[in-house]
């Protein structure tokens, strides 16, 4: 436990000397080196403090729970039930039983409130972690999407409702609205911008930027001490959005979700990552 | 040079018809909008229904017709309001308060937030301050370099008041339009641009 704080501490101070190397825009110096050397220490499963969240999700993916008494093993996450090798590289992607294209949170509280027949309003109040506050949420996606480490993005764009939800999420991702006018474009349309010091990934076209992206979610944040899943990044991007609050699980963010897996497609998945 | 720009708008065209055949109904993007933000208030969704000009952004991709573009300019131009007093500049140090804090309009903001211009997420202005996005173009030493200029003051102001008055679907927020910034904050911002004491002119 000792080992990824320290770990963490250091990246940080490492993200800072990156700010000022943006900043220069110098070429790659020292400073890269070792953050590098930072980077490849975090992804060791034994530093990064997200493969704390993989174990945890390990245990509630098995756990029998809820009035049936029985685990989320009989979750068909659409390799079949229990099947998990490569299921997140396929997510979102359309389901019979529920009629509905569903990303991986979406599944999982539909499966828990048919397989095991949970009240998922407790789990939902906690979606994303904080201080004292665990997300059964957080560490399932962590373990579920692990094991899609080493497989490609490949969005399955075969039924009606799946090629409805890409080209929802292309219109949404150009949508502006809010008291400033924004859409996801007016940040994430272009090569090499940056929002003060962020750097912003283009994520409209295909290519490496949005592989990169997506095949690194859910990822541990440093700066928030906590594993996050994708929800949580577009409930943040909507926030800087000005626009109101994402409902948890539902379609806009499916659609979007469906759409930026489209420009990732092929991106090698290898989770959970470490950012800032 | 002729054929070239000939080509070059067919493209354009071919290019637009595309993209609209693409695009779902507005019906089907709208439930999908519903079913994700319908439970805000409804004072939050009146902030995302799109006004005339913005439906035209959203449905072009901020790549409006000239015919679109001259209609869109004039209506947000007759949106502008400019200061009772004539007077556009503020005070320079209040202005740079204004164009360095990224607060307001966000979910997470308490009720009474003042908002800013957030102007240093994308542009660089004071050329000491190495935190600045690129979003947007430099504008270090914009007065300077207009030798403060009346007229140039006056058309600035007209562009943070509502930028697409200026440039048909620009990226950059309607601050006077959208009452992110009041008059008062926009000539403040006014004079941290255009006065010769200010650091973006030094
Ligand atoms: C006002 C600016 C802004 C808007 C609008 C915005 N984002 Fe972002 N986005 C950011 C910033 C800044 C980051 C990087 C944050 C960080 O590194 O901490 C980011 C990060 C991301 C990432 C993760 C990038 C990575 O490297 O891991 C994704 C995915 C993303 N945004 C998608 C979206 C989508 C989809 C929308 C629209 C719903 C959107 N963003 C709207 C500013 C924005
Ligand atoms: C989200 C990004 C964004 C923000 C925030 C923003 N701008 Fe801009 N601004 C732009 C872009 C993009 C342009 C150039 C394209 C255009 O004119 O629409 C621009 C252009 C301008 C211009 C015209 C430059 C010229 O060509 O002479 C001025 C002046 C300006 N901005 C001032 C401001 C001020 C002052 C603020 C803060 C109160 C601000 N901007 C905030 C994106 C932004």
């Amino acid at each position: 436990m000792r080992i990824p704080l320290i770990a963490a501490a250091a990246l940080i101070a490492a993200m800072g000397l990156a700010g000022t190397r943006l900043a220069a825009q110098s070429p790659p110096d020292d400073s890269e080196k070792e953050i590098e050397r930072y980077r490849q220490m975090l992804s060791d499963p034994f530093s990064n403090p997200g493969f704390l969240a993989v174990d945890r999700g390990e245990v509630l993916w098995s756990e029998a729970r809820g009035p049936k008494s029985v685990s989320l093993e009989g979750c068909d996450l659409g390799e079949g039930p229990g099947k998990l090798d490569g299921a997140y590289a396929k997510l979102p992607r359309y389901f019979a039983d529920s009629d509905k294209v569903m990303d991986l949170e979406q599944r999982l509280l539909w499966c828990m409130d048919k397989v095991q027949g949970l009240d998922t309003k407790d789990v939902v109040a906690r979606r994303f972690s904080g201080p004292g506050k665990a997300s059964d949420m957080e560490d399932l996606v962590a373990f579920i999407a692990n094991k899609s480490n080493g497989m490609k993005i490949a969005p399955p764009l075969s039924h009606p409702k799946e090629k409805e939800a890409a080209a929802v999420g292309e219109a949404l991702f150009y949508t502006r609205g809010g008291v400033n006018d924004f859409s996801c474009a007016t940040c994430h349309a272009e090569e090499g911008k940056r929002i003060r010091l962020q750097g912003l990934p283009n994520l409209s076209v295909k290519g490496k930027a949005a592989q990169e992206t997506m095949a690194s979610w859910p990822t541990y944040r440093v700066s928030q001490s906590a594993l996050r899943t994708m929800q949580h990044r577009l409930w943040d991007c909507y926030r800087q959005q000005r626009w109101p609050v994402p409902e948890y699980g539902s379609d806009a963010l499916t659609a979007l979700t469906v759409f930026l897996e489209t420009r990732a497609e092929g991106g090698e998945i290898n989770v959970p990552s470490i950012k800032r | 040079m002729l054929k070239l720009t000939i080509t070059l708008a067919a493209g354009l065209l071919v290019a637009g018809q595309a993209c609209a055949q693409d695009r779902p109904s507005q019906a089907v993007i709208d439930a999908y909008i519903k079913s994700t933000f319908g439970k805000a208030s409804p004072e939050w969704q009146a902030r995302i229904k799109p006004d005339e000009t913005l439906a035209v952004c959203n449905a072009t991709r901020n790549t409006p017709s000239s015919a679109q573009s001259e209609e869109m300019l004039k209506r947000e131009a007759a949106r502008v309001a400019y200061p009772a007093d004539g007077k556009f500049l503020g005070d320079w140090k209040k202005g740079y308060q204004v164009a360095n804090n990224g607060r307001g309009g966000q979910f997470s903001d308490p009720p009474g937030t003042v908002s800013g211009g957030n102007c240093f997420a994308c542009h660089q202005l004071d050329p000491k301050e190495v935190s600045y996005g690129t979003l947007g173009p430099s504008l270090s030493a914009y007065g300077k370099d207009r030798k403060y200029d009346p007229e140039s003051i006056k058309d600035a102001y007209t562009k943070v008041y509502d930028s697409m008055a200026v440039v048909a679907c620009s990226n950059m927020p309607r601050f006077g339009v959208n009452k992110v910034l009041s008059v008062e904050q926009i000539k403040d911002v006014m004079a941290y641009l255009f006065d010769p004491e200010s650091p973006v002119n030094k």
